[in-house]
């Protein structure tokens, strides 16, 4: 583009430095709240989960070193937590992609109704987590849930299930609260995707005779990888940290506690403040490392974004 | 849009021209299979809003035996819930935790959002970085600190002391999704405030805020929408009633009695507060499908 060359103050330099003083004038407010909301008490929690700490008995406190995090790393419970929890974000994750995918490829194709399923898919997003949990929570009810007397009418099985106190059930509940939730998401952003890719690379592709399928491996989903990466990044760290589902559904009973619950129970019911505080910096490591292996081998694109950024 | 994105600094050569969007391929002759995954889709959305309120109709056996369509339906559920004096106070917090933090983190999301995407700045990448670190944070690595820390200083079961760490988490969405819609206004606007003799800081103000108007409504949309439904931080840092946002009332709802099944008084309470936010996706679609995908692809 030509005007390009004509911006202004290029050489002006008293207008750049006012600019960047400017800036970080601007920029300030935001980070310092940032920091000491989110930095100091970080900081605060590592001291915390170096020491035996207990509410119960106030301002006993014993530097204790590492023995926190000995403990819980020798836990069978962290254990237990750390694998639901991956358990957890497979499966929704997964399920949440190829539906997304699928959900988007529609919204993305022109009919009649096309705008009232866009708002039909949407609203689950409206509605709370909590409230998303009570709702699933109604419909798997033993003979008073939709799923379960449907089930049973049917004469299929599960109907006679008591579907929140058996492990294996109840993981399929959460997942099952946690796609229907959040499956609009990534949709959307896959859509946002779909939407950038230009219809004459499919002409083309159509003059070659190419057959429809052959169009979506090659075309579709290479382009889409950037999309469907983000969506991917975005529910990982949110289903990593899961909370409010196993909460409300089965208070973290019959095995489906996550990291981020049993950090709660040991702060906030067993009054354990140390080891509380190291099972969430546990937690807050776990999601570190993953978001940085995503963003390593999956998300080149978020690395060209930020360099962009520059 | 596209004339926009057309002009950015970026200038690209016309090897991709952005496809209108009207021409859509598959037109008209849809795949009957398409239309069963059509309804489908439709049914997982919709069902289960339809069971919460069937749910919050029933009563008694109505409600044990499940029924399909209450056969006496009754308002007795809503009644119950309205005279909870507990609800009552949890929805007063929750309007006045979103309205305060959606305000707050918008007015200084606006003005890092703004730097971040036009001015000229040192670091601005690992600023970015920064920021976009602290949304993958779980809230309970902060929650725990906190826990401490407010019960030093008074801040525990407070509405302040929700308002703070939500404002932590609502400030680096705000600032992502709106440098996003500042990118897209034209630069040629401000330079030609320049050339009236503004300052950066007047050409933001009078110039570039006034049409960002739309931006920062959808912000607003998708910072309110986040924080009303936050959970963890609300049930780590309250305790009583007082304090107690909407989410962990729900959660923490019992029924009158021990022998009364609370279901269908808690599904009352579920659709209460679903509805008005049920409303705001239906009027704003355009704007949180807009903002959910802002800077997300368009790259």
């Amino acid at each position: 583009m030509a005007n390009k060359t004509l911006v202004p103050g290029r050489g002006v330099n008293g207008r750049d430095r006012a600019e960047r003083r400017l800036a970080v004038r601007m920029t300030a407010p935001s980070l310092v709240i940032m920091a000491l909301v989110a930095a100091v008490p970080i900081g605060y929690a590592i001291w915390l989960s170096l020491n035996q700490y207990s509410v119960r008995t106030a301002g006993l406190s014993r530097f204790v070193g590492l023995e926190n995090y000995i403990s819980a790393l020798s836990s069978s419970e962290w254990w237990a937590a750390f694998g639901q929890t991956f358990l957890f974000a497979g499966l929704s994750v997964s399920l949440e992609l190829a539906l997304g995918t699928a959900m988007a490829l529609l919204l993305n194709l022109a009919f009649k109704g096309r705008a009232l399923l866009r708002t039909v898919v949407l609203l689950p997003y409206a509605i709370i987590t909590v409230v998303s949990a009570i709702t699933w929570q109604t419909m798997f009810q033993p003979n008073m849930g939709l799923v379960t007397n449907v089930l049973s009418a049917l004469g299929l099985p599960g109907g006679d299930v008591v579907w929140l106190g058996e492990h294996g059930y109840a993981m399929a509940v959460i997942v099952l609260a946690d796609v229907w939730k959040t499956t609009p998401f990534a949709a959307l952003i896959i859509l946002a995707g779909l939407q950038v890719i230009s219809s004459e690379t499919y002409e083309a592709a159509e003059l070659d005779g190419a057959s429809k399928w052959q169009a979506f491996v090659h075309i579709t989903l290479p382009l889409l990888r950037p999309a469907i990466v983000l969506a991917a990044i975005f529910r990982t760290m949110d289903a990593l940290r899961v909370f409010d589902l196993p909460f409300v559904l089965t208070r973290g009973a019959n095995g489906t506690e996550s990291m981020s619950m049993l950090a709660y129970t040991q702060l906030r019911e067993n009054r354990l403040v140390g080891e509380g505080s190291a099972l969430s910096i546990l937690t807050f490591l776990t999601v570190m490392v993953v978001s940085v292996i995503y963003v390593r081998f999956a998300g080149g694109n978020i690395r060209e974004v930020a360099k962009e950024e520059q | 849009m596209s004339t926009l994105t057309a002009e950015r600094p970026t200038a690209e050569p016309a090897t991709r021209p952005r496809a209108p969007k009207r021409r859509l391929r598959g037109e008209a002759k849809l795949n009957p299979l398409v239309w069963v995954f059509v309804v489908a889709v439709m049914g997982f959305s919709l069902i289960p809003f339809y069971w919460l309120v069937n749910t919050s109709l029933k009563k008694g056996a109505s409600l044990s035996q499940g029924e399909l369509f209450p056969s006496q339906p009754t308002f007795e559920n809503y009644l119950v819930v309205f005279q909870n004096p507990e609800f009552l106070l949890a929805l007063r917090n929750s309007v006045i935790i979103a309205v305060v933090t959606t305000t707050v983190a918008l007015v200084f999301a606006s003005f890092a959002a703004y730097a971040l995407a036009r001015l000229k700045m040192r670091r601005k990448a690992l600023i970015l970085t920064l920021i976009l670190s602290v949304t993958t944070f779980p809230a309970i690595a902060i929650a725990a600190p906190l826990f401490s820390i407010w019960r030093e200083i008074g801040l525990y079961d407070t509405l302040l002391g929700l308002i703070i760490p939500k404002l932590t988490f609502a400030l680096p969405l705000a600032i992502y999704t709106l440098t996003s819609f500042f990118k897209e206004i034209p630069r040629e606007l401000e330079e030609s405030a320049y050339m009236d003799g503004a300052t950066p800081f007047t050409a933001f103000r009078k110039v570039i805020l006034p049409l960002a108007v739309p931006g920062l409504a959808t912000t607003a949309i998708l910072v309110f929408i986040s924080v009303w439904n936050e959970f963890l931080l609300a049930v780590t840092l309250t305790t009583s009633p007082e304090a107690r946002p909407v989410p962990v009332a729900i959660a923490f709802f019992s029924g009158t009695s021990e022998f009364d099944q609370p279901l269908g008084t808690i599904s009352a309470a579920s659709v209460i507060i679903t509805v008005p936010l049920v409303i705001l996706v239906l009027l704003c679609q355009k704007r949180i499908v807009s903002g959910m995908t802002a800077g997300a692809v368009k790259g």
